[in-house]
C-alpha cells in the first residue's frame, strides 16, 4: 500500500504542478497576444450592442 | 381553399415523447407509492404521479392550443425570437423562494436566540436549517441562475432559446425538484450531506433536469449569429457543467429498495468526507461564484452602459478560477483524518485563489470607469457594485480562514456562518436583486415602478447585513477563544454551556440583521409588484435615468 499511494502522491503533485503552469501559461499568451485586442475590444461591447 | 395552404398540425416528437414518458412515470410513482416503506415517501410518490399527469394535461393542451407551425427563430424585423416565458416564470419562482428562504433564515436565527422556538420536530432546527440554506440557494439562487442564464445567453448569442418544451421543462422541473427536496427535509427526508441533502430519487430527477439545461443552453450557443462568445455565457458554462459533474460524485448512491427514500453513498470514511467537500466547496466556487460572476459580466456593463473593463482580464479570470477552485475542498477538513498534503494542496490552492478574486472584482468595479457617477443616481447599479465590493471582501476572508491556524481557531465557529453569509447576503443575493431590478422592467416592457423604495432597499438590507457579520465574527471568534482557554492547571477554563450562554447576546442581534434583510426583500417584492402592473412602456422598454443637476 504504502509504495503506491507514495508513489500516486508524488505523481500527482509533481505533474500537477507542471500541468497547471502549462495550462496558465497558455491562457495568458492567447489573453495577451496584441493583434486580439481589436477583437477583445469588440467582445467587451458585446452587451452594450444588442437591438 | 385556406384549409388546403395551413399546414398540417402534427404533434413533435418532443411533445408526443415527453407525454409518454410522463405517464411512465406516474404509472412507476404510483406503484412505488402503493408499496412505499414510510408514508413519507409515499407521500413523495404521490406528488411525482399528480406532477406527470399535471404535465401531460399541460403538454396536451398546449398542442391544442398552439398554431400548426413552429415559432420562428426571427422575427419578421430581423431580430431574433427570443423565448422569454421561461425566464419569466423562473424570475417569479427566484422572488418567492427568496422570500421564503430569508423568512425561514430568520425563524431558525431565532430558535439559535429562543430555544424554546423548537416546538415540534417538523419545525426543529436540525430540519428547518437545510430548508434555509437550500431555499436561498438552490431555490432563490438557482432561479436567478436559471432566469438570467437563459436571458443573457439569448441576448449575447441573438438566437431564439433552443428546444421547444426542453425550457419550460428545465424551469418547471427545477422548481419540483426544489418542492420534493424541501418538503423532504420537513418530513425528515435527508442524506445528511451538507448543501447535498437530497435522496436518491431527488438526485435522479435533478439529473434529468439539469442534462436537459446543460443541452438547452449548448443548443442556444451552437446556434449563436453572434460570433464570438461573450464572457458572461463562459462562466455560465462552467456553473451548469461543473454542477453536473460534482452532483454525480457526491451523489454515487445506491438505495435500500425502490421502495424506500434511504440510500447509502459508495464512498466511505475520509474519502466520502473529501468528495462531499469537494461538491461542497465547489458548489460554493460553481453555483454561488461562476454563475453569479456571469451576472456580474452581462448586468454591471449593461446597467453602466460602458464596455467590460478588461476583456483579457476577464478570460485569465475565468480560466484562472475554474483551475484553481476545484481544488480548495480540502480546507474544510483541517485537522482531520484526510492526509496531512491534501490539507496543505487545499489550503495553498485557496490562497492562490486570491488573484482571480480579486482580479475579477477588480474588473466588475473599473468597469464603471466613466460613469461612476450612476452610482449616485442608480440605487440598482450601486446595489450591484457593493455586491462586487462584498464579493472582494469575503473572497479575501475566506482563503485567510483556509490557512491552517486560522482555521484552528474559527473552524466549527460562528466566525464561518458570518463569511458565508456576508458572501450570501452581500455578493450573492445583492447581484441577484440588481439583476432582479434590471430583468422585470426589461421582460414586461415596464418603467421600474421606483428606485427610491430601490434606496430603501438598499440601506435597509445593507443595515441588516453589516449586523449579521459582525455579530457572526465576534460570536466567532469568542467562542473560538472560550474552547481553547485553559486554567493554570490544564483544565478547560469554560463548559461548552457557557460558549453557549456567552452568544446569546449576537444571536439576537444576528436575528435583527435578518429581519432587516428580508423587510428590504419585502419592498422589493412590493416594487416588483407595483412594476409589473403599471402600464406597458410603449417603444423601449430601457430605462432612461435622469442625471442629477
Amino acid at each position: 500500500m504504502d509504495p503506491t499511494y507514495q508513489a500516486v502522491a508524488e505523481f500527482a503533485q509533481r505533474w500537477g504542478l507542471i500541468y497547471f503552469v502549462a495550462i496558465f501559461a497558455v491562457v495568458l499568451v492567447y489573453a495577451l497576444w496584441p493583434s486580439r485586442q481589436k477583437q477583445f475590444d469588440e467582445a467587451a461591447r458585446i452587451p452594450l450592442q444588442e437591438d | 381553399m385556406a384549409n388546403a395552404l395551413a399546414p398540417q398540425k402534427n404533434m413533435t416528437i418532443g411533445e408526443g415523447g415527453l407525454s409518454l414518458a410522463l405517464v411512465g412515470l406516474a404509472i412507476l410513482s404510483i406503484v412505488i407509492a402503493a408499496k412505499a416503506y414510510t408514508p413519507e415517501y409515499a407521500f413523495h410518490a404521490y406528488l411525482f404521479a399528480a406532477a406527470s399527469i399535471a404535465a401531460v394535461f399541460a403538454v396536451i393542451n398546449r398542442y391544442f392550443e398552439r398554431p400548426a407551425e413552429r415559432p420562428a427563430l426571427v422575427n419578421a424585423d430581423g431580430r431574433p425570437n427570443y423565448n422569454m416565458g421561461p425566464v419569466k416564470f423562473a424570475t417569479i419562482a427566484a422572488v418567492f423562494w427568496g422570500i421564503a428562504g430569508f423568512a425561514v433564515g430568520l425563524y431558525i436565527a431565532l430558535e439559535l436566540a429562543f430555544p424554546g422556538l423548537n416546538f415540534a420536530q417538523w419545525f426543529n432546527f436540525g430540519r428547518l436549517r437545510p430548508l434555509h440554506t437550500s431555499a436561498v440557494i438552490f431555490a432563490f439562487g438557482g432561479n436567478v441562475l436559471i432566469a438570467t442564464s437563459f436571458y443573457v445567453v439569448q441576448r449575447t448569442c441573438r438566437a431564439r432559446l433552443a428546444g421547444d418544451l426542453a425550457p419550460w421543462f428545465v424551469v418547471l422541473g427545477y422548481n419540483f425538484f426544489i418542492l420534493i427536496a424541501g418538503t423532504g427535509y420537513l418530513l425528515g427526508i435527508t442524506q445528511s450531506k451538507e448543501y447535498a441533502e437530497p435522496e436518491w430519487y431527488s438526485d435522479l430527477w435533478l439529473t434529468i433536469v439539469w442534462v436537459t439545461y446543460f443541452l438547452v443552453f449548448l443548443g442556444t450557443i451552437m446556434r449563436r449569429t453572434e460570433p464570438h462568445i461573450y464572457v458572461a455565457n463562459w462562466f455560465y458554462l462552467a456553473f451548469i457543467v461543473t454542477i453536473a459533474v460534482l452532483h454525480l460524485g457526491n451523489n454515487a448512491t445506491v438505495p435500500v429498495s425502490i421502495f424506500s427514500p434511504k440510500s447509502y453513498i459508495v464512498w466511505s470514511g475520509v474519502q466520502d468526507a473529501m468528495v462531499q467537500w469537494w461538491y461542497g466547496h465547489n458548489a460554493v466556487g460553481f453555483f454561488l461564484t461562476a454563475g453569479f460572476l456571469a451576472i456580474m459580466y452581462y448586468f454591471i456593463p449593461k446597467r453602466a452602459d460602458r464596455p467590460v473593463y478588461s476583456y483579457r482580464l476577464s478570460i485569465i479570470h475565468f480560466w484562472a478560477l475554474i483551475f484553481l477552485y476545484i481544488w480548495a475542498g480540502p480546507h474544510h477538513l483541517h485537522y482531520t483524518a484526510l492526509p496531512d498534503w491534501a490539507q496543505t494542496l487545499g489550503m495553498t490552492f485557496s490562497i492562490m485563489l486570491w488573484m482571480p478574486s480579486w482580479g475579477g472584482m477588480i474588473n466588475g468595479i473599473m468597469t464603471l470607469s466613466g460613469a461612476w457617477d450612476k452610482l449616485r443616481t442608480d440605487p440598482v447599479l450601486r446595489m450591484m457594485v457593493v455586491s462586487v465590493a462584498f464579493y472582494g471582501m469575503s473572497t479575501f476572508e475566506g482563503p485567510m480562514m483556509s490557512v491552517k491556524i486560522v482555521n484552528s481557531l474559527s473552524h466549527y465557529t460562528d466566525w464561518t456562518i458570518g463569511h458565508v453569509h456576508s458572501g450570501a447576503l452581500g455578493w450573492v443575493a445583492y447581484i441577484s436583486f440588481g439583476a432582479i431590478y434590471c430583468l422585470v422592467p426589461w421582460l414586461w416592457n415596464r418603467r421600474l415602478y421606483s428606485l427610491k423604495l430601490v434606496n430603501w432597499h438598499f440601506w435597509i438590507s445593507t443595515i441588516g447585513i453589516v449586523l449579521y457579520i459582525t455579530a457572526m465574527w465576534v460570536s466567532g471568534i469568542l467562542q473560538g477563544l472560550m474552547w481553547r482557554a485553559y486554567t493554570s492547571l490544564g483544565f478547560l477554563e469554560y463548559s461548552f454551556v457557557e460558549t453557549v450562554e456567552a452568544m446569546h447576546p449576537f444571536y439576537v442581534i444576528r436575528a435583527l440583521g435578518g429581519f432587516l434583510f428580508l423587510c428590504g426583500a419585502l419592498i422589493m417584492v412590493f416594487n416588483l409588484w407595483k412594476t409589473v402592473n403599471s402600464e406597458a412602456v410603449a417603444g423601449e422598454a430601457e430605462l432612461q435615468l435622469q442625471p442629477a443637476e
